[in-house]
């Protein structure tokens, strides 16, 4: 790992510079947890440790779960009971890996704002970003995927409207649906490569993570200020920052353990929650669930595809000016792909020079909507198509296009952001000095020097 | 003027482009089984044909059939319903006034194109709303007293025909025929 300077690993017994000279894994390993990480960080950094935790927690639970689980239409439902029922600790080790799925989705979005507040895509890191939306698709993929595995009613329903997404597509759709399907409706070869690929994907997330890493440990953590770290000589280095190990992760491992509490809780006490009751009725290719509704963390999404039906007046005019080729059903997938699309855009979208959303104060105010348009979708999402919901979710998605595609590039040009500090040593003391100010108890911290 | 060194590059260049395109066509081959593989298998393509018992169907009451792995309605309509059909020809349709039945290729969708007999009694029509392919609710169901799509909020009117809502397209209708007065053959 290159970027910036640090001590690098020294092999110092024999036994270590032989193994050294041979296969450096070892120094691998220690420059990676060893990188220099701004001081400044605040407990919105904490994410990335919490994300490496879910995959492993997913990975761990879902490979013991497919010693029990049996992809075939007629015995998945009941391997999933039995899972629940007989296996020892099947049901714990299944109510994780629902529940892990769920604490993974709202720690990436975490992640995600994170990095939208403090401008992390912004360049040198925009490939980090990029590489992100990826792992972040695999997840939608893996999740979507995994869900049809138990053979629910939701399960199938869910598969049947995802994969009608690709058969919207004019011309090539109906072969596309079938090819993926391996029929002309959602079942058994569908199950059994779902359940292959559902297997696969967490793999490749896990290749794409580790690029994820060394793309960020090359060009440096991003931090609050959005300032780079001084690389002119060690010493300024070490003026900005402090090693991963072991002050970083001790903060990050006493984050994870204080989500772990509160998610031991939803899997001890309610651990069908945020599940869809309508699951535990085996799958009826004759009959719909009144109401289809996919997982939470997809419900923004859902709510971008549902807006758009053949009287809004933008459908109207897009299918008359794509000679029809472009109806309702299509409009509503290439919006809810394109809401995705234009997130991945969001370095190449952004025009402010400055990078943290702290000295944006227009900024600041577009964000925090963004935010809660982000929830009020899910909201919508969860709610019939009807009525008052589909104007909510079509305000709600215009204003997702909006700020992806007007807000963001004329911001850069229109705001008047606030000065910046020097350095990340500067940001760091003023933290610590307003911190003591601040709180009547504790110990004072080292005097500090005149600015 | 000697092209020597020319006539030299060509050559190199050809084999550069056979070779590029030898690979393609390897790499090509040995994809094209493993893309082909995940397509509907022998036996999921043997289109079977069924034939279906409607002798105790009485007017105002539907079967439900599984036909391809997806539902096929059946329904015997009501006078009300065979009148609530006709009232509306093709040309006040809105969104689709294409009948979408093979049995009557590119006819318009008023509602003596969508029966299969010309009393208009017999309905018979995929169970699949053409918006993401769930199942409607049937029997008075959605502002037309027919079909109501719960995904999202399609209505369909007494002769399967889009109303109201996101599909974009009247359900679908299959191959079918009757072969005596109470079997109807699908497929």
């Amino acid at each position: 790992m290159s970027g910036i300077p640090h001590d690098h690993y020294e092999p110092k017994t024999n036994a270590e510079k032989y193994f050294h000279r041979r296969l450096p894994i070892i120094g691998l390993i220690y420059d990676t947890i060893m990188i220099p990480t701004p001081k400044n960080l605040n407990w919105m950094w904490i994410w990335g440790v919490v994300l490496m935790f879910c995959l492993i927690l997913q990975i761990v639970t879902g490979i013991v779960l497919a010693m029990h689980y049996t992809p075939h239409v007629d015995m998945a439902f009941a391997s999933v009971e039995h899972i629940m029922r007989n296996v020892n600790g099947g049901h714990m080790l299944r109510y994780l890996h629902q529940n892990g799925a769920m604490l993974f989705f709202l720690a990436v979005y975490m992640h995600m704002f994170r990095g939208m507040y403090y401008g992390s895509y912004k360049t040198p890191r925009e490939i980090t970003w990029i590489i992100g939306m990826l792992i972040y698709l695999a997840m939608m993929a893996t999740a979507f995927m995994g869900y049809v595995l138990p053979w629910g009613q939701m399960s199938f329903w869910g598969a049947t409207v995802i994969t009608g997404l690709f058969g919207a597509i004019p011309g090539i759709g109906d072969v596309l649906q079938a090819w993926l399907l391996g029929g002309p409706a959602v079942d058994n070869p569908a199950l059994n490569r779902f359940f292959s690929l559902h297997y696969l994907l967490p793999f490749v997330i896990l290749g794409l993570v580790i690029l994820h890493v060394w793309a960020f440990h090359h060009t440096g953590n991003n931090n609050p200020t959005g300032v780079e770290v001084r690389r002119g000589s060690k010493e300024e280095v070490e003026k900005d920052t402090l090693p991963f190990w072991p002050y970083f992760v001790i903060k990050d491992l006493f984050a994870l353990a204080v989500i772990l509490a509160l998610f031991w809780a939803l899997v001890g006490f309610m651990p069908n929650f945020l599940g869809h009751t309508d699951n535990y009725i085996e799958a009826n290719p004759l009959v719909t669930p009144p109401e289809i509704v996919p997982e939470w963390y997809f419900l923004p999404f859902y709510a971008i595809l549902r807006a758009f039906t053949s009287d809004v007046w933008i459908v109207i005019a897009v299918n008359w000016l794509s000679f029809g080729i472009i109806d309702a059903t299509f409009f509503g997938v290439l919006a809810m792909f394109g809401a995705i699309f234009v997130w991945a855009l969001l370095p190449w979208l952004d025009t402010s020079s400055v990078r943290s959303g702290r000295y944006r104060p227009m900024f600041k105010m577009f964000f925090w909507v963004f935010i809660v348009n982000f929830w009020v979708l899910t909201w919508a999402g969860a709610m019939p198509a009807e009525g008052i919901y589909t104007n909510i979710a079509l305000i709600g998605t215009a204003y997702w296009f909006a700020y992806f595609l007007v807000i963001m590039p004329l911001l850069g040009v229109l705001e008047k952001p606030l000065p910046e500090p020097e350095t990340i040593e500067e940001d760091f003391k003023a933290s610590l000095k307003s911190k003591s100010s601040g709180g009547p108890k504790g110990p004072s911290p080292e005097s500090i020097p005149a600015e | 003027m000697s092209h020597a060194e020319d006539n030299e590059s060509t050559r190199r260049d050809f084999i550069y482009y056979a070779t590029a395109g030898a690979g393609v066509v390897t790499v090509g081959a040995a994809v094209w089984p493993l893309v082909n593989q995940m397509n509907p298998s022998a036996d999921v393509q043997a289109l079977s044909s069924i034939f279906v018992d409607v002798g105790g169907l009485e007017p105002g009451s539907q079967l439900t059939v599984n036909f391809l792995g997806k539902p096929v309605f059946i329904r015997r309509r009501t006078a009300e319903e065979i009148e609530a059909g006709r009232a509306v020809s093709a040309s006040e349709l809105s969104i689709d006034r294409d009948s979408r039945n093979p049995n009557k290729p590119g006819t318009d969708a008023s509602d003596e194109n969508r029966t299969m007999d010309d009393a208009g009694e017999w309905l018979v029509m995929i169970g699949v709303c053409t918006h993401l392919g769930c199942v409607p609710l049937g029997n008075g169901a959605g502002d037309f007293n027919a079909w109501f799509c719960p995904c999202h909020g399609s209505h369909y009117d007494t002769a399967g025909r889009i109303r109201r809502g996101p599909a974009p397209e009247n359900m679908h209708i299959p191959v079918a025929r009757f072969v005596d007065d109470n079997t109807i053959q699908l497929g």
